[in-house]
């Protein structure tokens, strides 16, 4: 079957007053349909940027320079903006942000907004769209939806914003959503009642979905496939079950262990993610590495598969 | 909102109370005899005496003041020393031609300015950007008196498209006054002769007078559209999926637009300076150069009088301001 979402040797960079900054250096994933693929790494790793470029909204000065991206089996890079903003932006990908203050509009009333977009993006009249948002937020239990629409951003709790914004997401029936850490500014009852929901609606509306986030919780609970990408490359990729029960990248482990249901006692990874601006020869998680060896200094590690069947970039597995 | 209106007129009283007492007072520390002024160069001893005393010039100046703030309140401004009639009336005829002068200036101000800033931000660092950038600073540091015998020069005295000075042609009858905005009286009786030949007389004065503006329009617009761009939302309606002229001027402008709100309040403070040098070089019959005539002929009725007006006027602007920024963002009301 063709995947949801494919990503190949993905490179980006940006021109900035300092110099060229290597942001995606390598990064590819997999998103099989009906699936929920979560995409995991320290801040400052890629996460968004790679959003960014799926849904061809790069920020001023970069550049996709090398990779490719699949959607439903078409070539993604090879859209034009108007075409991607026609015809897939909402239509086909739906977005899910993280900050619900940053992305819908404080001045407009929430229901024009939502229903705007629909104008373009999705089929029926008027009448089918407001049928629709208001099944949607019933579904995610909004309280009184057809008010909601009536009502601005600022009326509503942090917690029912975010379930606004997954209603936006699915308002025009995309087959794929797409989400940035949108439970993480979240309480943690509220984000363990918003992942349910999450995962009911992907399997009835037939959605794949890539979650990206930094809480291996999150992963645990809400996901099937995972990625873990450290300074802009994938570092390792399987199941959820099987990168959990045997995790292989010496990144990943030391991200389990930095979470605090897993860890024995509550410490960072040392050091910091090397800087876009100037990234290492050799593996770029050596310097952090716990078993790093001579060889890993020498040359960027080929992928390889590691006994739990997950792909992983170390010598290790070479 | 009306809740919201009352209050900020309430707050607005005292600060005109005290404009007052300290023009009051600025304008009592200058040594003169106004009731000799008033007498003529011809009068005797008895006559200035009884003139003081019609006028209350004898009493101490507070009790002075207390007599002055009781006719105010009545709206009677007293008489202006030099023309002899009302100060209420005077304002009353001048007014509307200032307002005519300064309407102008700031539609045109801001009809350009909003649009040119927009184009400076989405052309960011490109040759468009520049030069406007260019032309904004010069705009702001260009000296308005200089600026307007400039266009004199050209557009009056080179090419005669435009009348030097004046607010209709010496061959033109005026139409009965009825709102005594010329041109709105120039519509109601039928005169279209009388309509163009007004506007044409507005083109100048109403260019000299707007340039500051536009400039600092331009800038503003410029940098509050240049930080829209930057904000997440803007992602997040792209990611949307929104039209690309919808999202540029709706949303970014309507976000930077509360900047440009503000300083078109403040800029209205400038627009009154700056017609005093406006009227005075366009020779316009407004409150601007009924000022300058006030102050060199010593009229402190008239000077009381205009300065209490240009600070209502003020008030009245800023208290606008804030009622358009409620409208523009709803979380600025509910807070209020
Ligand atoms: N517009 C930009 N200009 C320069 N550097 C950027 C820009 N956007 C992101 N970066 C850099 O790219 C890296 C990845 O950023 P991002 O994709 O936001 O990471 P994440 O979402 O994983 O936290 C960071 O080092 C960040 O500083
Ligand atoms: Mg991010």
């Amino acid at each position: 079957m063709i995947p949801a979402l494919g990503v190949k040797g993905l490179k980006v960079s940006i021109r900035t007053d300092d110099g060229v900054a290597r942001v995606l250096d390598d990064v590819g994933l997999t998103l099989e349909r009906g699936r929920i693929l979560g995409v995991v790494g320290e801040s400052g790793c890629g996460k968004s940027t790679l959003i960014r470029a799926i849904m061809g909204i790069l920020p001023k000065g970069a550049s996709v320079e090398g990779g490719e991206i699949w959607f439903e089996g078409e070539n993604l890079l090879a859209f034009s903006e108007k075409e991607l903003n026609t015809s897939v932006r909402s239509s086909r990908i739906g977005f899910i942000p993280q900050d619900p203050l940053l992305s819908l509009n404080p001045v407009f009333k929430v229901g024009a907004q939502l229903l705007e977009v629909m104008r373009w993006h999705a089929a029926g009249t008027r009448r089918d769209h407001i049928a629709r948002l208001v099944m949607l937020l019933k579904r995610l239990q909004v309280p009184d939806p057809e008010n909601a629409l009536e009502r601005y951003l600022h009326q509503f709790s942090g917690g029912q914003r975010q379930r606004l914004l997954i209603a936006a997401a699915l308002s025009c029936a995309p087959g794929l959503v797409i989400a940035d850490e949108p439970t993480t500014a979240l309480d943690v009852t509220t984000q363990h009642q918003i992942l349910g929901l999450l995962r009911e609606l992907v399997g009835e509306f037939g959605l794949s979905l890539m979650f990206v986030t930094h809480d291996f919780g999150v992963v645990a609970e809400l996901c099937d496939d995972l990625c873990v990408i450290y300074a802009g490359q994938t570092v390792e990729q399987g199941t959820v079950e099987s990168v959990l029960q045997a995790p292989s990248h010496p990144y990943t482990r030391a991200l389990l262990a930095c979470h605090p249901d897993r860890a024995t006692s509550f410490v960072g990874i040392p050091g910091m993610v090397p800087s876009p601006l100037a990234r290492p020869a050799g593996c770029l998680f050596a310097a952090r590495c716990a078993d790093v060896q001579v060889g890993c200094l020498a040359a960027r590690p080929p992928q390889g598969i590691a006994p739990s069947g997950a792909e992983v970039r170390c010598v290790q597995f070479a | 909102m009306a809740r919201f209106v009352l209050r900020r007129c309430g707050l607005v009283l005292p600060s005109l109370l005290g404009l007052l007492i300290i023009t009051f007072l600025l304008i009592h520390a200058v040594p003169s005899d106004p009731a000799a002024a008033m007498a003529g160069d011809a009068a005797t001893p008895e006559q200035i005496a009884r003139i003081r005393a019609q006028y209350g010039l004898d009493q101490p100046m507070w009790r002075q003041f207390l007599v002055y703030i009781a006719k105010v309140v009545q709206l009677d401004f007293g008489e202006s020393a030099f023309s002899h009639r009302p100060v209420a009336l005077d304002i009353f005829q001048r007014l509307p031609a200032t307002l005519e002068l300064t309407f102008c200036s700031l539609v045109l101000s801001i009809g350009l300015g909003v649009p040119l800033g927009v184009v400076s931000a989405l052309k960011h660092n490109a040759w468009p950007d520049y030069l406007l950038r260019i032309f904004s600073v010069m705009g702001i540091a260009v000296a308005a008196f200089w600026f307007a015998i400039m266009l004199q020069l050209l557009f009056a005295m080179n090419l005669a498209w435009l009348p030097l000075r004046g607010d209709l042609s010496s061959t033109m009858t005026r139409p009965p006054a009825i709102t005594h905005f010329l041109v709105l009286d120039a519509v109601l009786a039928g005169r279209w002769d009388v309509f163009g030949d007004a506007l044409r007389h507005l083109v100048l004065p109403s260019i000299t007078l707007g340039l500051g503006g536009l400039a600092t329009i331009v800038r503003f617009t410029r940098a509050g559209v240049l930080d829209t761009l930057q904000q997440d939302f803007v992602f997040y309606e792209r990611a949307m999926g929104y039209r690309r002229m919808r999202l540029i001027w709706v949303f970014i402008l309507r976000n930077s637009v509360t900047a440009t709100v503000t300083q078109i309040g403040l800029l209205f403070g400038g627009l009154i300076a700056g017609a005093v040098v406006v009227e005075s070089i366009f020779d316009w019959p407004g409150i601007g150069s009924y000022t300058v005539n006030a102050i060199l002929t010593g009229d402190k009725q008239v000077m009381l009088a205009v300065t209490l007006l240009v600070g209502a006027i003020y008030a009245g602007v800023n208290i606008l301001v804030d009622v358009v920024h409620g409208m523009l963002d709803p979380r600025l009301m509910d807070r209020a």
